[in-house]
């Protein structure tokens, strides 16, 4: 059944969304949207390298990826540039780094629009496996870690004082952020995947009231685009990264809708 | 002081600085089981400091800390929770334990807010949060509870049960207290130990002993000194808020 590329794309996709529901709630709550994108960006460098050793792209991505976030900290701690200031210039030199590699790289055909927007039709058997078996591990990671990680998010202090050791849920949590992307990238595209991450997410604020029920609506709101998402790109032929956001977009503001009625019914 | 196991934390001449200034060098103190440890001082005298070097949120500190528990309860002076997360008080009070629901009442009962159980985080007020606060930091019954100034916004008579709530539960649990507190009526009547910072441990004691140290006159003035000497007769009577005395 997994001949059919569609739903390859399809279960692949099942599969990211399971995932970025919950992290991405971490990251809306955390405000790490840019560092989502610096991630992403420097995932080209990635790519390129990938391509370039015959390694495996997700494995490559993961890992620079990883490297990049630890370059961050390192910087944070040793620099006086505000943390937005030292996002950009990662972002930016990352990217610029892995597009002048690509320049070098005449050899092979890059398919640079599918790198950027995600493309349904690159994914193999071998990428379900991936995207199923580390994002079950992810997961896995993040339950163990939840405690830590969400008092830490609320308060910093009362977690350190009462002795969550919130210092390791953030390093083990950066380094889930890059196994995200590195699983994503070839779905939904290096450009996206942040909005992969924070869309689902920002609707699921929209329409709960406790952590769990965001975590729990932000997944099906995931689920749903990439369903949605998938199927228009087969009718009309377009990105596969664009459309799943663009259905996320779409249940955002549906969601608006849901505020209003509610800021109504209370006045 | 006690014996050596009854001990929870102990700083041996710690300090903290910060940016090259001494936030406060210097302390030792003690809290042990069931006792109330008292840190007054002005404003910027590193009482916060001295309190977040306890916990082991400051990390490079000069000196040393010893810590003989992990149960602990924190009620920091600030905190900013960022009120776009979807909290109500009932999530927050599983923050940092997963603590029984009957338990999670019976807190809240405490400090006078149940009926808050299932409402928004971000929609109390300043005075219902900090009876929040309290009651998340006692509900997973702490052996060491480290207090900053925890009545800060509630109202008059909320206060003083607060006061009285705070010392019942060093007794019931037989839990060591760290409080920082600006009211020297209440370090009067309900601490074992007070320890006297600005910026340094200028002196510590019973509570009588530090209200007759010149230096503590000093730092506070005649009047706060006259405060603390009035209690060293037993109390009789207490005051009204119209201040109407009332015979006990």
């Amino acid at each position: 059944m997994f001949d059919d590329f569609f739903i390859r794309a399809l279960i692949a996709g099942l599969g990211i969304a399971l995932v970025t529901g919950p992290l991405g709630c971490f990251v809306v709550w955390r405000r790490l949207s840019y560092f989502g994108d610096t991630l992403s960006h420097s995932a080209l460098l990635g790519v390129t390298i990938a391509y370039s050793f015959e390694i495996n792209i997700a494995l490559s991505v993961f890992l620079i990826s990883s490297v990049v976030a630890l370059i961050l900290i390192q910087l944070q701690k040793k620099t006086n540039l505000p943390g937005d200031a030292l996002l950009g210039l990662l972002a930016h030199s990352s990217l610029a780094v892995g597009l002048v590699v690509i320049g070098f790289l005449t050899f092979i055909r890059f398919d640079i629009m599918g790198l950027l927007f995600g493309d349904i039709l690159a994914v193999t058997t071998d990428d379900l496996l991936i995207i199923w078996t580390g994002g079950a591990l992810i997961l896995l990671v993040l339950k163990f870690i939840w405690k830590p990680l969400f008092a830490s998010t609320v308060n910093y202090e009362l977690a350190e004082a009462e002795g969550l050791n919130p210092d390791r849920a953030k390093a083990i949590f950066t380094i889930l952020m890059a196994a995200v992307i590195a699983i994503s990238i070839k779905m939904v595209g290096l450009l996206l995947i942040t909005g992969m991450l924070i869309i689902p997410a920002a609707m699921a604020r929209n329409l709960s009231d406790s952590p769990q029920k965001m975590v729990l609506f932000s997944i099906i709101g995931g689920l749903l685009s990439v369903l949605l998402g998938l199927f228009s790109s087969l009718e009309f032929n377009t990105s596969s990264g664009p459309s799943i956001i663009m259905a996320a977009l779409v249940l955002f503001i549906l969601s608006l809708l849901n505020i209003k009625q509610s800021i109504k019914l209370k006045n | 002081m006690s014996s050596e196991n009854s001990t929870l934390v102990k700083l041996n001449n710690a300090g903290f600085k910060q940016n090259d200034k001494w936030l406060v060098e210097g302390v030792s103190l003690t809290v042990n089981k069931g006792k109330i440890v008292t840190l007054i001082g002005p404003n910027g005298s590193g009482k916060s400091t001295t309190a977040k070097i306890a916990l082991g949120i400051y990390k490079n500190i000069e000196g040393s800390v010893e810590k003989y528990t992990n149960k602990v309860g924190y009620v920091p002076q600030k905190i900013s929770i960022d009120w776009t997360l979807p909290l109500r008080v009932h999530d927050f009070m599983l923050l940092t334990e997963n603590i029984k629901d009957d338990a999670i009442d019976e807190a809240l009962n405490l400090t006078g807010v149940i009926h808050l159980k299932n409402k928004n985080l971000g929609n109390l007020s300043g005075g219902e949060f900090q009876r929040v606060l309290i009651a998340r930091a006692i509900s997973k019954k702490p052996e060491l509870l480290v207090l900053d100034e925890p009545v800060q916004g509630v109202d008059y008579t909320g206060e003083i049960a607060l006061y009285e709530l705070i010392k019942r539960i060093s007794d019931t649990l037989n839990c060591g207290i760290l409080l920082i507190s600006h009211d020297l009526h209440t370090v009067m009547t309900a601490t074992d130990h007070v320890v006297c910072l600005n910026g340094h441990v200028c002196c510590s004691g019973t509570p009588m002993d530090v209200a007759k140290n010149n230096e503590y006159k000093t730092l506070f003035g005649e009047q706060a000194s006259q405060i603390l000497s009035v209690y060293e007769h037993k109390h009789d009577h207490v005051h009204s808020d119209k201040g109407e005395i009332k015979k006990n």
